[in-house]
């Protein structure tokens, strides 16, 4: 076999077919992340806007710590305490009277009941329930991120509408759902369309998290196979794939930007800010 | 969005009720998955090679049902520690180091020698050898041969590559791992083999007593009636048997 025809057999095989699987695992993981994490920020923001003083510390103090952590310490920290947090209280719950410690030496042993997935659970539960875990802490450390765009972006809305509202006799949640929130996200866009953009470039941190992504599938690909262990061998080919996800990476960004940039221009159709002022000077 | 994750939520426990019973005893088998011949992906994508082999067999023995996992070579101890999986099978050698941490099993292949490979004849004892990080040849490198430069790689596979384009001399690495390369033809074995390392065995937590005990009895099952020695002269040719 040669040219199209082996390229052609190489480029599906089993192995391939797992790479091009971890596109979808990464697109999905960012499809579940980008809104969880504005959830959070939307929490964040809202809380340290609050007018009980310990909700709005907590506000504070989580953008503050989450923004002043480097984000790898955060994602090795986070999931290794979430999934032995988990595992902990279920084995307070399920196994109250279990008479040996938690930690062992160097083990953290629970009861087997305890386990999170259970041992004898499908590897597709590990590894759906390791993505959780990833996914929960990058919504957190970009949640925190968001927040502070958010946070910026609510201070942004020019008083003298909220003013307006508070006389028509609005209440305080009525000026947020009515007035504030609606005129925000053309102050948040820009700040969260960076961090979208970041948000895209971190996930080859999956990898770290023991995400089987793209970046893995690469590695493993393009490093040198021998003769004896595939039908395919072939040198180090890591820099055609590096190259291939450099594309693929490239690509994902400037169709973000497009669209970005339409929603930016739904947004600021009618509002008091220059890039409104420009669009009812064209129209 | 919430909804979503609850129901994923639910739908994960409901799927370990309905699992638990099927499979009573899997035992999760982590391996690196990038250490041919001892371990490897295969062109399905599915972990195989001598450990593969052996690992089925020593689980179809010992009566348990087991899963490979596959987890990069970095971690692979702390997350056996934390119970991510039950044992590590992947080349792992028996060293007193790693003994305070884990357990291991009978050793399931006699003492490897570990072997340099390199381009062309270089002076070993000061050049830049690559080795895999935290493996007893980067051990090796750092503490008996003073006068030269180790370089640490995550995967074997880059600790090649980089004597391939000339970051590094050469590479210390088992030698059942360089053979298949050395074949190729471009990089040749060079110096003298030493014997490191007490042999490979399965990692198994502390805490695990029971299960080591089945695989001890199941590895000295294989040893006796040969099939131990079959597997290694087919994947390991020129490794010592039992």
């Amino acid at each position: 076999m040669d040219g199209l025809a082996w390229l052609s057999c190489y480029l599906t095989t089993g192995k391939h077919i797992g790479f091009y699987w971890s596109f979808g695992t990464v697109l999905l993981l960012l499809a579940i992340t980008a809104p969880t994490a504005l959830l959070f920020g939307y929490g964040g923001a809202s809380a340290a806007r609050s007018r009980v003083a310990p909700i709005r510390w907590f506000g504070k103090t989580y953008m503050a710590i989450v923004r002043g952590v480097p984000d790898i310490a955060f994602f090795l920290f986070f999931v290794i305490a979430l999934d032995q947090g988990i595992e902990y209280l279920r084995h307070v719950t399920l196994c109250p009277d279990w008479g040996q410690s938690v930690r062992q030496g160097n083990d953290f042993v629970v009861c087997t009941a305890a386990k999170m997935p259970l041992g004898n659970a499908p590897q597709w539960l590990h590894e759906v329930y390791g993505a959780g875990l990833a996914v929960l802490t990058f919504a957190i450390v970009f949640g925190a991120f968001a927040a502070n765009v958010l946070f910026g972006a609510m201070r942004a809305v020019p008083r003298a509408q909220l003013e307006t509202a508070e006389a028509y006799g609005m209440t305080r949640r009525q000026v947020t759902r009515r007035v504030l929130v609606p005129q925000m996200w053309v102050y948040a866009l820009p700040g969260l369309s960076n961090l979208w953009m970041v948000l895209i470039k971190a996930t080859p941190l999956l990898f770290l998290l023991g995400v089987e992504d793209i970046v893995y599938w690469a590695r493993e690909l393009g490093g040198t196979k021998t003769a004896r262990f595939t039908d395919y061998p072939h040198g180090d080919w890591r820099v055609y794939y590096f190259a291939f996800l450099l594309v693929f990476y490239l690509a994902f960004t400037k169709v973000s930007e497009v669209v970005l940039s339409r929603v930016m221009a739904r947004l600021t159709r009618g509002q008091a800010t220059s890039g409104g002022e420009a669009q009812r000077k064209a129209a | 969005m919430k909804s979503i994750i609850l129901a994923a939520g639910a739908l994960a426990l409901t799927g370990t009720m309905s699992f638990a019973e099927a499979h009573s005893d899997t035992v999760r088998l982590g391996t690196e998955g990038a250490y041919p011949p001892y371990n490897f992906l295969n062109d399905a994508g599915e972990v195989d090679g001598f450990e593969r082999a052996l690992g089925d067999e020593l689980c179809t023995r010992a009566e348990l049902t087991c899963e490979w996992v596959t987890n990069d070579w970095d971690s692979i101890i702390p997350n056996l520690v934390s119970g991510n999986y039950d044992v590590i099978m992947a080349g792992m050698s028996i060293t007193d180091e790693r003994d305070e941490v884990i357990d291991f099993s009978d050793p399931y292949t006699q003492p490897d020698p570990s072997a340099f490979i390199a381009q062309t004849d270089v002076d070993l004892a000061d050049g830049v050898i690559a080795a895999q990080s935290g493996t007893i040849q980067a051990a090796y490198v750092a503490s008996e041969m003073p006068d030269a430069t180790l370089l640490e790689f995550a995967t074997p596979e880059e600790a090649v590559s980089a004597v391939r384009n000339g970051e590094a001399d050469a590479v210390l690495a088992d030698k059942a791992f360089l053979e298949p390369i050395a074949e190729e033809g471009e990089l040749s074995f060079t110096g003298e083999d030493i014997l490191i390392g007490g042999g490979i065995g399965l990692g198994i937590r502390e805490s695990d007593g029971e299960l080591k005990a089945k695989f001890d009895t199941a590895i000295q099952s294989m040893k006796d009636d040969g099939t131990l020695n079959t597997l290694i002269e087919e994947w390991l040719p020129g490794s010592a048997t039992f």
